[in-house]
């Protein structure tokens, strides 16, 4: 697998109230096979919380893929799906 | 339960729309909407129906608004009366609990629920060893009456296959005091001769049908008034924002606190005095000394465990020498304690110098109606800094490390750690206060964690607990 998968959390405080902060834990979860190529940073507010089109935060962004009311388990599923595992 | 679940998401959500209203100054204008905006038509649906489920929004509401739902007297009142009633109000009262007895399912009518894991066998012990002949079969399948079954537990006992199983009311099994139970309509209520003011029923409550009365409204009218208003941050704080502590505090200024002092600063002089008191009475040959920090715990043994009264310290809390020092300086002040506890509030409606309490959560909410981003705030240093020993009381031992630390270094200490208050932790404390103590200094935490893992809480408590700890270098 050449594919890095960053996953970036808002740490605004409107997501990290929002239930955001549970996504801290989000590390504790990433299966070992996956561990070399993921990679979880968090993100100034990245505004999405403005605008009601984007959804409801808290928000995170696997590669791209914006993650609105995002769990550990949503995002979980969105980096399995870009590493292709199941 | 977890605390990250949606009953929680669903309370915060309401406070940052309340909040949001007071600050544009249209609440008793637009606040009838709010069920409605949660709940459109043709939205998805949680309970029965949409209207149901805008009844129990509205019932939030009013919690958050600080009434107590049990007084309802006209289910037409609508949500802009109770606001208007909040506006005007002068004084709060207890208590500080509300059950939303619609929002409660009345769930578990009987402990013992047979599984669709039943064979249907022909031993049959679960019928034959019931002593209420409650057990009946049905379509090949056991089935207990409700009204029959006395919750014996023998039927889980006899079934080979364990399909049989226990299920327990959250909010019952979560009380370490029996102080909840359920009416004539299987409905929960609060027996305030019993009740410590933990909060663990409305943490564990599945259907968010027990809420705090918040005190929003009330401090955001002081916010707003002439006063002064003094924000005492407790130290469990320090890991409740992704960001430093310096910038937390600079939040709370930015919501219209015009000072924000640590409750550390008490938790310092906690300390001190408690190091100082459990020298003396073990020089007076006292077999143990209890802490009194933890309100839920000294409420414990008010109500429950009274032969532990005379091992109970008699120093102070840290937000009683912090509320203390603010008063003496400045009188006039209104003040405002922020921390992750519920019996706090019950603490300062007793206490003359604590006008009002948020939780961490309620604060939270603020912000995010505010607009104020925490990390963008600027990181100014603290006026009036508090030592580490202070700053480590929110995690489960760091009174043990503070009086460790304070005490003589050659004086015996042999401390004893109760890591959340439980049916079970009762009673060892029970026996501890007969004689049988597990050491001579008892240090007792309501919340499993520590202040940390409070009810009023916005992180993971682990998280938490790591950054105090980081801050303090506590081990």
């Amino acid at each position: 697998m050449d594919t890095r998968i960053t996953v970036r959390i808002c740490t605004g405080t409107a997501c990290y109230v929002m239930g955001g902060a549970n996504l801290l834990t989000l590390e504790d979860y990433i299966p070992e096979q996956l561990h070399e190529i993921v990679s979880i940073e968090g993100s100034p507010c990245l505004e999405y919380c403005k605008s009601k089109e984007k959804g409801a935060p808290p928000f995170a962004i696997v590669n791209g893929v914006i993650i609105d009311s995002a769990t550990v388990g949503l995002v979980l599923d969105e980096i399995k799906k870009q590493a292709h595992i199941d | 339960m977890m605390y990250d679940n949606k009953a929680t998401m669903i309370r915060r959500e309401l406070m940052v729309k309340i909040a949001q209203l007071y600050f544009k100054g249209t609440l008793c204008e637009e606040i009838n909407r709010i069920p409605i905006e949660m709940f459109p038509k043709r939205s998805g649906r949680i309970r029965c129906c949409i209207h149901k489920d805008r009844a129990m929004i509205k019932y939030r509401c009013i919690a958050i608004l600080g009434h107590r739902v049990e007084d309802e007297a006209d289910e037409l009142k609508p949500l802009s009366e109770y606001a208007r009633e909040a506006l005007e109000r002068t004084e709060i009262d207890p208590p500080v609990l509300t059950v939303l007895d619609e929002g409660c399912s009345s769930c578990v009518k009987v402990n013992y629920f047979v599984t669709n894991a039943c064979q249907g066998c022909v031993a049959r012990p679960c019928m034959i060893n019931c002593p209420r002949k409650a057990i009946s079969m049905e379509n090949g399948h056991a089935r207990i009456d409700n009204q029959k079954c006395v919750n014996c537990g023998l039927c889980k006992k006899a079934c080979p296959y364990h399909a049989i199983i226990y299920m327990p009311v959250p909010c019952e099994e979560a009380c370490p005091v029996n102080a909840i139970s359920k009416d004539e309509y299987g409905r929960e209520q609060i027996d305030y001769d019993k009740c410590i003011y933990c909060g663990k029923c409305s943490r564990e409550c599945p259907f968010g049908a027990i809420m705090e009365r918040s005190q929003i409204i009330d401090v955001l009218k002081q916010l707003s008034g002439d006063k002064q208003v003094i924000a005492m941050v407790a130290p469990a704080i320090i890991g409740q924002f992704p960001t430093d502590y310096e910038r937390i505090i600079q939040a709370i200024k930015e919501l219209g606190f015009s000072s924000v002092a640590e409750v550390a600063l008490g938790a310092d002089i906690t300390a001190a005095n408690e190091a100082h008191e459990f020298a003396e009475k073990m020089h007076e040959n006292q077999p143990f000394m209890t802490t009194s920090c933890c309100p839920a715990y000294t409420e414990a043994v008010k109500k429950h465990i009274p032969d532990m009264q005379k091992y109970v310290s008699t120093t102070q809390t840290p937000m009683y020498y912090t509320a203390d020092m603010i008063r003496e300086r400045n009188p006039e002040a209104v003040t405002v304690f922020i921390g992750p506890c519920i019996a706090k509030r019950h603490e300062a409606m007793n206490n003359t110098s604590v006008d009002y309490v948020l939780t961490i959560e309620e604060l939270g909410s603020l912000l995010v109606a505010k607009g104020i981003d925490v990390n963008n705030c600027a990181a100014e240093p603290i006026s009036e800094p508090a030592q580490n020993i202070g700053r480590g009381f929110p995690v489960v031992g760091g009174v043990t490390d503070a009086i460790r630390q304070t005490i003589s270094p050659d004086m015996e200490f042999k401390p004893f750690v109760v890591d959340g208050l439980t049916c079970q932790s009762l009673k060892v404390l029970q026996a501890a206060a007969k004689g049988k103590a597990p050491g001579n200094f008892i240090e007792v935490m309501c919340c499993e964690g520590g202040c940390v893992a409070g009810p009023g809480v916005i992180s993971n408590p682990k998280v938490a607990a790591a950054k105090v700890k980081k801050m303090t270098g506590q081990k």
